[in-house]
């Protein structure tokens, strides 16, 4: 089943032709991994799938994203129902400056929810979900800043799963943090996959290759290559993805 | 050469660089200087004398005792811990009428004498006149000579600086005026202030708020007396008019002033306040299907919660503060403001309508500066709280 | 699955809460801008038709109601000279001193809150504080200088914290290259730093110079003059002044209806000095910021 089928897509940022020409379809899930080297518009396209460049001013988009079917740039489409069945981790972790509890309550509240027993096992459930439970289930009252980078990160994880999204969107979300934390992350996605389509996007290689069922080769706005990570980083077709994935730039 | 005025140069950056710390010491030190005189000073006017008869146990009478006696609010010496007896009040001025011009001599030279022996003979008499008329085997009870006390300046309850025989200086009403007056004010500017600041921080595109910003701007540049000018020519008649009113001129017509006068120096705080918020932290509240709105009051507005309050410190610090817009339109009446409906007189209204008419070095002056020293304690406090507030910010 | 699916209508509410929120926001800001246009309208409007040749060449007649206000044009214009004379080296050394030497943490701490301090003390505390210092104990008496140097002090913490502001929005890397060539430290700041900030400190100037125009309290008791019809000689002089004028004739001149014209055209001329400064400094700013992203 497709879940994400993007047609044709560009994107400008002001005159800068950002996204050029990029058809895609992601299936139901399954993970997908986004490469490429810095600017080539991999975070750029993930951000379409949930419409977070529609807060920087001057953007154009020509083409066609749907989900489940929907074209989620439809003037009938809401731009907050459509976030909350697509979950968001950013690349930096971003806590808000709220307890660890109510950083995963968060999604729920604005979402109308005020069942508290409902509220309560959500946010024990996706904290155990992350792996995170036994860390913090003595400090849920306490800041999520008390918390380590790679703490935080899978507290953000947390809350993105907490409103039961569909899809998942990564952006580069263990670029800040240590190996260890990294590795945690990844063993986490591997997991989710079963229960959620998910797009990372990542500067790693052996991430991409570790994680993903699909990769994306992304140059310069362009979609250069997609298909099975197995067939890109053994035997691509294109000797651009050649020359990044074994490391002679990028 | 060149080395030596590198040095020199150098040296000026490092005395400039202490100038405000400086300044402040100064103004400190003179502010303190003129005010310390006060307590220094006799309550009743120097150069002249309040005197009771000698049987009369009364020693000492507060100024705002000697104005009821005076004002014959206070006609009986038991109200002021004497005997149950009637008071007669006698002023220099009141001599005609107990003595004839040939008895007092052509050149007054029996004055002492005969005051003397008006408060030897009236048991219940108190006596005001000048110094120089006191005989020297006076026979009368001399009461004045008691200094100005901080409890009476600073408890109380009356000012009337011009009043004889004893002017009152009591800080009280027009430490309430000024309160009332910049709590009104900051009521009144507090909602349109932050919803302005949302509303440039948040919600307007980059076009609006290039043409917000210079109005905002313009409105702190305006001169507070064009301010106090316009709330006389236009708002105080409009007070007046719309809510029937004896008078425009009330604490009432300040808060709006002063509100609108205080709303830059909120909207740009606040504003200022709110863009700290980091755009990860926004997009994550998006990303789980916040509307804006509930990403504003649920995380911009509490993360920034320290730089608004430090806005609302400031708005609060610049109103108690100012003086020519306040002094146009309050009607400067100097009583215990009960409703925000009549006229007040604030701190520095008072200073800045007094001191040109005040004799450098009296009492009264030395009260002005004291007033002065108030008010620039209770911003330097403010500031300090900003201070406090901002450095507690967490991060 | 979970209840967050089935609570429908929950979407139409938030968004309807955000409507009435923001529409609430916008209407408010929109009348703080009406609040800005009602005021200058007005003292435009009335103040128009008092404005002559007569009325900013002559000195006040008739006990102030009537003639024109060249002294107190003048006198403004001597203590804005005066002032920046005094508060602009001092100003912007200090900001030099602030952003280019300080290097301990403490100082520069207590440096800028002391300046904070120094912003928020009320205009009148300076016009105490001025007069009894350079009226009374340095016996200027009521004077230009007395008046330029308490306007001075009070305009110090808008220029220190200007001129601070940018030169710290200048990138380091021009320093250490203008350092790596041997230039000194000095050097680099005359040569380097400052010409890239003087914009952005021209700018603090300005607006320094729009509010020292309009200050009443502090020159109340320092050198503002009542009346007087002839212009000051030198600077020991008292001077009229715009703000006081103003203040004078309409609370407490011979005949307040009558000079009412007067004060209308007086606030007149002191608001196109503050749309002027403005203005100004708007131009100036985008001026440099265009050039700035054209190198």
């Amino acid at each position: 089943m497709i879940k994400i089928d993007a047609k044709n897509v560009n994107f400008y940022y002001g005159d800068f032709h950002a996204l050029k020409n990029i058809t895609m379809e992601i299936e139901a899930n399954t993970s997908v991994a986004f490469i490429g080297p810095s600017g080539c518009g991999k975070s750029t396209f993930l951000r379409l799938f949930n419409r977070m460049n529609d807060l920087i001013p001057g953007t154009r988009l020509e083409g066609e994203i749907r989900i489940d079917g929907r074209d989620i740039y439809d003037k009938s489409e809401k731009v907050d129902r459509l976030r909350k069945n697509v979950g968001m981790v950013f690349q930096k972790p971003n806590p808000f400056p709220k307890s660890i509890y109510e950083n995963v309550a968060y999604g729920l509240r604005v979402n109308g929810i005020k069942d508290e027993t409902y509220i309560e096992e959500t946010v024990v459930k996706t904290l155990k979900q992350v792996v995170l439970w036994d860390e913090v289930k003595d400090k849920l009252k306490e800041s999520a800043f008390a918390l380590s980078g790679g703490q935080q990160q899978r507290l953000c994880i947390a809350r993105a799963l907490a409103i039961s999204p569909s899809i998942l969107l990564m952006d580069e979300p263990t670029s800040a943090l240590d190996p260890i934390s990294t590795s945690k992350i990844e063993d986490l996605v591997h997991e989710l996959k079963n229960d959620y389509t998910i797009v990372i996007v990542t500067h790693n290689m052996q991430q991409a290759a570790r994680v993903s069922d699909k990769t994306g080769y992304f140059y310069l706005g362009e979609l250069i290559e997609y298909d099975n990570t197995r067939k890109i980083f053994t035997n691509p077709e294109k000797e651009s993805t050649q020359n990044y994935i074994t490391g002679r730039f990028g | 050469m060149r080395k030596f005025i590198e040095k020199l140069v150098e040296g000026g950056f490092l005395i400039s660089g202490s100038v405000s710390s400086f300044t402040i010491l100064l103004i400190i030190i003179f502010l303190f200087k003129e005010a310390s005189g006060l307590f220094n000073s006799p309550e009743v006017e120097e150069g002249y004398v309040l005197a009771v008869n000698r049987e009369n146990p009364v020693e000492h009478l507060t100024p705002e005792e000697i104005m009821d006696v005076f004002d014959e609010n206070i006609t009986n010496w038991k109200e002021v811990g004497g005997k149950d007896q009637q008071i007669l009040v006698f002023r220099f001025s009141d001599l005609p009428n107990y003595y004839s011009e040939a008895e007092l001599g052509d050149e007054f030279q029996h004055v002492p004498e005969k005051i003397s022996e008006l408060v030897s003979k009236e048991p219940g008499i108190v006596a005001f006149f000048p110094e120089q008329y006191k005989a020297t085997d006076f026979q009368g009870k001399v009461i004045s000579g008691a200094k100005i006390t901080p409890s009476e300046f600073f408890g109380g309850m009356k000012w009337y600086p011009t009043s004889t025989p004893v002017p009152i200086f009591g800080l009280v009403p027009l430490l309430l005026g000024t309160l009332l007056v910049s709590i009104g004010a900051i009521a009144l500017s507090l909602p349109f202030g932050l919803a302005v600041a949302i509303y440039m921080a948040e919600i307007a595109n980059a076009r609006t708020r290039n043409f917000l910003k210079p109005i905002i701007e313009l409105l702190a540049g305006i001169p507070s007396v064009v301010y106090g000018f316009f709330g006389l020519v236009v708002i105080v008649p409009l007070i007046q008019q719309a809510l029937d009113l004896p008078v425009g001129e009330t604490a009432f017509a300040g808060s709006v002033v002063l509100a609108i006068m205080a709303l830059p120096t909120i909207i740009t705080v606040a504003e200022d306040a709110m863009r700290t918020t980091p755009r990860a932290m926004k997009e994550a509240s998006l990303a789980l299907g916040a509307t804006q709105w509930q990403t504003i009051y649920k995380v911009i507005i509490p993360y920034s919660i320290s730089g608004i309050t430090s806005a609302v410190v400031l708005g609060i610090g610049r109103a108690i503060g100012e003086t020519m817009a306040v002094l146009m339109v309050t009607g400067n009446a100097a009583v215990i403001p009960t409703s925000l409906f009549e006229p007040v007189r604030t701190i520095p209204a008072t200073i800045a309508a007094e001191l040109g008419e005040a004799p450098a070095g009296g009492a009264h002056y030395q009260a002005l500066f004291m007033l002065g020293a108030v008010l620039f304690l209770i911003t330097l406090l403010l500031s300090i709280l900003v201070e406090y507030i901002s450095s507690k910010r967490k991060i | 699955m979970a209840p967050i699916q089935k609570l429908g209508n929950i979407d139409q509410k938030k968004r309807a809460s955000q409507k009435i929120a923001f529409g609430f926001f916008s209407f408010l800001s929109y009348l703080v801008v009406a609040i800005l246009f009602v005021i200058l309208g007005f003292i435009i409007l009335k103040g128009a038709s008092v404005i002559s040749w007569e009325f900013l060449t002559e000195a006040p007649k008739n006990g102030m109601t009537s003639g024109g206000i060249f002294p107190a044009i003048v006198g403004t214009i001597y203590l804005v000279i005066g002032s920046s004379l005094i508060s602009f080296p001092i100003g912007i050394m200090s900001g030099i001193y602030m952003n280019e030497y300080a290097t301990n943490g403490k100082i520069i701490r207590f440096i800028r809150v002391m300046t904070n301090n120094l912003s928020g003390v009320p205009s009148v505390v300076f016009g105490l504080f001025g007069m009894s210092l350079f009226v009374s104990t340095l016996g200027w008496g009521d004077s230009i200088i007395a008046g330029s140097f308490t306007l001075a002090l009070m305009s110090l913490p808008l220029i220190i914290r200007t001129t601070e502001e940018a030169l710290k929005s200048i990138d380091d890397s021009f320093r250490h290259g203008s350092l790596a060539l041997g230039a000194t430290k000095l050097q680099t700041i005359r040569r380097v730093v400052l010409p890239m900030a003087f914009p952005n400190i021209i700018t603090g100037l300005i607006l320094s110079i729009g509010r020292v125009s309009g200050e009443t309290a502090p020159i109340l008791f320092t050198v503002a003059a009542y009346f007087l019809p002839q212009l000051p000689q030198s600077i020991f002089d008292q001077c009229m002044a715009l703000p006081y004028h103003l203040y004078v004739i309409s609370t407490s001149g011979t005949d307040i209806e009558a000079s009412r014209g007067m004060a209308y055209g007086t606030a007149l001329v002191l608001i196109v000095i503050v749309l002027l400064v403005n203005l100004l400094a708007n131009a100036l700013r985008n001026y440099f910021a265009k050039k700035v992203k054209m190198n």
